[in-house]
């Protein structure tokens, strides 16, 4: 373990770290001061005039000074639907992670600590689970819900269900790793000991296993907001996700797609880069958060 | 000239970007044919070390910095890459610690021997075949034919032993190092072992490096001790001298550790603390925390090897006897 | 493969009315009962699935609403597009996957190694379908190499099955799309292989091979790549879903006339039977793969033999 002065040491220490740490702090304010900071809001359709659709950057010619990164083909400004575009990104992002985490410690406190049976029926579950592929899952069980419902109803709850279908669908990791450091510090002696003193098993877990685990769990949860985002876009990408009047990053680039050829290219590559920095640099940052508290240690040759 | 000689030996690792730290910090060591000699000290000691290092088989990113390694006059060290692997499992092989992680679990016994054969004999895959059951069948083990297409998974700890030592032995070696051959095995196997190396090393006038930490084994197969402390030779000569009259304090306190020593009834002795990690060593002499004898000179200077013991207070010979 | 199917016919039964989708909204009350109770509509939940099961063993999943056409033999006809382009994707990330994953895991902080593994996080950062557009943008349309978009001309072979490998214009077709889908497998393996190995370099039976004298290809390749292929398999067998699901993207993108994009079309239309018919042939093609994954593993690994295999 590293003590915290020692993390921040470490961290600033680290371009990668620093440049990966700043770009996301400054997209995460970027989202959430979005209704103070975005130039339009893309929601009031009071603001929307068709005649503003499908403008270049504003350097270009043709360009307006109102959009400084152009307008989608409904007169939307894209800086401004980027803005709230990743706030819903994110928000779905780190709601999945949490269903997910929540879920996956769970189950895995209980897989790790009871063992026998429970065990051994939710690792299977986990493998079955984990090879059928979240995004596959995803699609399948979207798929469904959108020709269940019509698409108004759809619409109103699509945040809710990426973030419960995310969430469920990738709860195996957490379990997994958390279950193998169960494994790992229940044989340690300070459990026995809870366990002598008759502590019950569900105050061992929590108030004993719990806090132990918590580094890779930390670790696993950068990196999952990563991917639960990168799941997301592509579930809006295919028009399974996100409406394109409430629009994350992915369905941004989905309803840009079909004007690239046409010219307006910028409607797609501004998210998308977007989407590609934001990735990127929580990928970044869950690598380093690996390195930084679960060093290999260097095997000793004696 | 010595068989093998290897002189003022360093083995360096790099400690964050700039600096190092040494394993092995000028070692000193002859072996002559045929004889057997024990590199005894506490894990961490850089035992292993030195036994990687005559192969040339240091891990990255740890290097041999400074020193030589000769055999038969040749230096090992300057070697090119094809021609100490004509020496390594040639003319001296090794034999590991653990039996269970020693072999390769995807590759049949057969594969693993006749591969070592191969690759320092011409020779055909039928005759390779029938040396590799001679040789099992010299380790003493069972049914040697069949065990030939048996995987590894297949066989016991101790029968695993047996093979890995039959392939250090398939190419007729001159030098066998064994490090820790024992140490993974059950008890009641370890001493069959043992007995199996000493004897096949004096049938064949196969000298034998043996690094162990139980100074027991060691006094009972080998002719020539070497006793190492965080990467030092602190005492070395003639097995029964040492083991009957120590000098080095270090010494007498790993002897006076051991069970056959310690009176009945009484506690078994404990030196204290715990050897320093290459990182973090102590100016001076290395063991001069943990020992009762240490004065301010010890603290400041690190003793030479004179006499074979590297010590400035060496226990005396009433001493040393009691 | 059972649950899929219950859970396959659960969808169908609870999904819309496909006597709407049949008849559209002219018809009138009366033929629509007619028409429901000819069709067992009305009966119980479990005579139905069991009939649907039925049907489903003789291959029979119902017609789609769309193309009036048995459901399972669009899904099949489609199938030819998806298994070439999974093919082309399969062997351009195992190519380049397993030497670059090796030589990053030999020379571990050489400026390639360290180009090779900054260059595969962002590979991993970027999402698949961001590759096709830029790819299509780049390649299709600003440099105008390859086709950007659909199979290209295709030979339909004796037993049935059209390729698009026998031409130059299906295979240049074929090479924009499955670059797409490797390049986000790429990354991944690269990584997988360069811990693998990295891992059995450090073992001892490596290290005692080399004590052994052996040269150091065959430490490499014999010893060590072999015992690092043993979790890439297992990792492989697992992968088939995202790549299934890659490849929806994928052929979303470049038009490809698969499984996957067809399925999208489907969901679209609402065509229900249709959508069933794909879940459960990719359900298939999980336990196919999955049988060959554990066929593989016991190729290379001895501790696991297949049951009635020689001891």
């Amino acid at each position: 373990m590293i003590s915290l002065k020692g993390f921040i040491t470490r961290f600033l220490s680290d371009p990668v770290a620093i440049g990966a740490g700043s770009v996301l702090l400054i997209l995460v304010l970027m989202a959430i001061l979005a209704p103070f900071l975005a130039p339009q809001n893309p929601y009031d359709l009071m603001q929307l005039d068709i005649m503003d659709s499908e403008m270049p950057p504003s350097w270009k010619p043709g360009g307006d000074e109102r959009f400084l990164l152009g307008t989608d083909a409904q007169g939307r400004g894209v800086l401004s639907t980027i803005m709230y575009g990743t706030g819903i990104s994110l928000l779905i992002g780190i709601g999945a992670v949490i269903v997910q985490g929540v879920l996956g410690v769970t189950l895995g406190l209980i897989a790790g600590y009871r063992g026998g049976w429970i065990d051994a029926f939710l690792m299977r579950l986990a493998d079955i689970q984990m090879s059928l592929s979240t995004l596959m899952i995803a699609i399948i069980v979207l798929a469904i819900f959108q020709a269940a419902f019509d698409a108004n109803t759809y619409a109103d709850y699509a945040i809710f269900m990426l973030i419960v279908i995310i969430g469920v669908a990738e709860w195996p990791k957490f379990a997994r790793t958390v279950r193998s450091s169960v494994l790992g510090e229940k044989s340690k002696e300070y459990v026995d000991a809870a366990r002598v003193i008759g502590l019950p098993p569900r105050k061992i877990m929590v108030t004993h296993i719990l806090p132990n685990t918590l580094t890779p769990v930390l670790v696993i949860s950068t990196i999952q907001v990563a991917e639960a985002i990168m799941t997301e876009a592509a579930l809006s990408f295919l028009g399974l996700g996100m409406p394109t009047d409430r629009p994350s990053l992915g369905s941004l680039i989905r309803s840009g797609f079909e004007f690239i050829f046409s010219g307006s290219w910028w409607i797609t590559l501004y998210p998308a880069i977007v989407l590609v920095v934001l990735i990127l640099a929580l990928n970044l940052l869950g690598d380093w958060l690996r390195d930084v508290l679960n060093p290999k240690l260097r095997r000793g040759d004696d | 000239m010595a068989m093998l000689e290897i002189k003022d030996l360093h083995v360096a690792f790099p400690k964050g970007k700039k600096s190092e730290v040494e394993a092995l910090r000028g070692v000193n060591l002859t072996l002559e044919k045929g004889e057997r000699l024990g590199v005894v000290g506490e894990s961490g000691a850089g035992k292993s070390m030195l036994a990687f290092a005559i192969l040339n088989l240091i891990a990255e990113p740890g290097r041999v910095s400074q020193g030589s390694i000769a055999f038969h006059g040749e230096n090992l060290l300057e070697l090119s890459e094809r021609d100490i692997r004509s020496i390594r499992g040639n003319r001296i092989s090794m034999i590991f610690q653990d039996p269970m992680v020693t072999l390769n679990p995807v590759l049949s016994i057969g594969t693993q021997m006749v591969e070592t054969l191969k690759a320092h004999r011409r020779i055909s895959d039928a005759e390779a075949r029938k040396l590799c059951i001679a040789k099992l069948k010299e380790v003493a083990i069972p049914s040697a034919e069949s065990r030939l297409d048996a995987y590894p998974h297949e066989l016991s700890g101790g029968l695993r032993q047996r093979v890995v030592i039959a392939i250090a032995l398939l190419t007729d070696p001159e030098l066998i190092i064994a490090d820790e051959p024992t140490t993974a095995l059950d008890v009641t196997i370890q001493a069959e072992i043992m007995a199996l190396i000493l004897k096949l090393c004096r049938d064949k006038d196969v000298a034998l490096i043996l690094i162990t930490h139980d100074l027991g084994v060691v006094a009972e197969v080998t002719e020539r001790i070497m006793i190492m402390y965080a990467g030092l030779c602190v005492e070395t000569g003639a097995t029964q001298q040492i083991i009957q009259a120590p000098h080095h304090p270090y010494s007498a306190g790993l002897l006076k550790a051991l069970p056959q020593f310690a009176g009945r009834g009484t506690r078994l002795y404990q030196i204290p603390g715990s050897m320093p990690p290459i990182t973090a060593l102590p100016p001076g002499c290395a063991y001069h925390p943990r020992c009762e004898r240490a004065t301010d000179m010890c603290k400041a200077q690190i003793p030479p090897l004179e006499h074979g013991c590297a010590c400035f207070h060496p226990l005396d010979q009433t001493e040393a006897a009691s | 493969m059972f649950v899929i199917s219950l859970i396959g016919f659960s969808i169908q039964d609870n999904l819309g009315d496909p006597l709407r989708e049949l008849l559209g909204q002219s018809v009138s009350e009366e033929v629509r009962n007619e028409m429901r109770e000819e069709m067992g509509l009305n009966d119980p939940f479990v005579v139905q699935y069991i009939r649907f099961l039925g049907d489903a063993v003789q291959g029979d999943l119902g017609d789609s609403y769309f193309f009036k056409r048995p459901a399972l033999g669009v899904i099949m006809d489609k199938f030819s597009a998806t298994f070439e382009l999974v093919l082309g994707a399969v062997f351009i990330f195992l190519s380049l996957s397993i030497p670059a994953g090796i030589y990053c895991a030999i020379h571990r902080d050489s400026l390639v190694t360290r180009i090779i593994m900054s260059a595969s996080i962002i590979g991993i950062s970027v999402p698949v379908f961001l590759t096709a557009i830029g790819m299509v943008w780049l390649f299709g349309v600003e440099l105008g190499w390859l086709p950007a978009f659909g199979r290209g001309e295709t030979v339909e072979m004796p037993w049935g099955w059209d390729t698009g490998l026998l031409t130059w214009d299906g295979i240049s077709h074929l090479i924009l799309p499955s670059i797409t889908l490797s390049s986000i497998m790429l990354p991944l393996f690269i990584r997988l292989i360069r811990a693998e190995m990295m891992e059995t370099m450090s073992t001892d039976y490596v290290r005692f091979a080399k004590a052994k004298g052996l040269s150091t290809a065959r430490v490499r390749y014999v010893h060590a790549f072999r015992n690092t292929l043993l979790p890439v398999v297992t990792v492989g067998g697992l992968m088939i879903g995202t790549l299934i699901a890659y490849t929806i993207l994928t052929e979303t993108v470049f038009q490809w006339p698969g499984m996957g994009f067809l399925f999208l079309e489907a969901v679209n239309r609402v065509d229900t039977p249709l959508i069933i018919a794909y879940i459960i042939v990719v359900g298939l093609i999980f336990v196919v793969v999955n049988t060959l994954v554990d066929f593989l593993y016991t190729l290379i690994n001895p501790m696991v033999k297949l049951p009635g295999g020689k001891s």
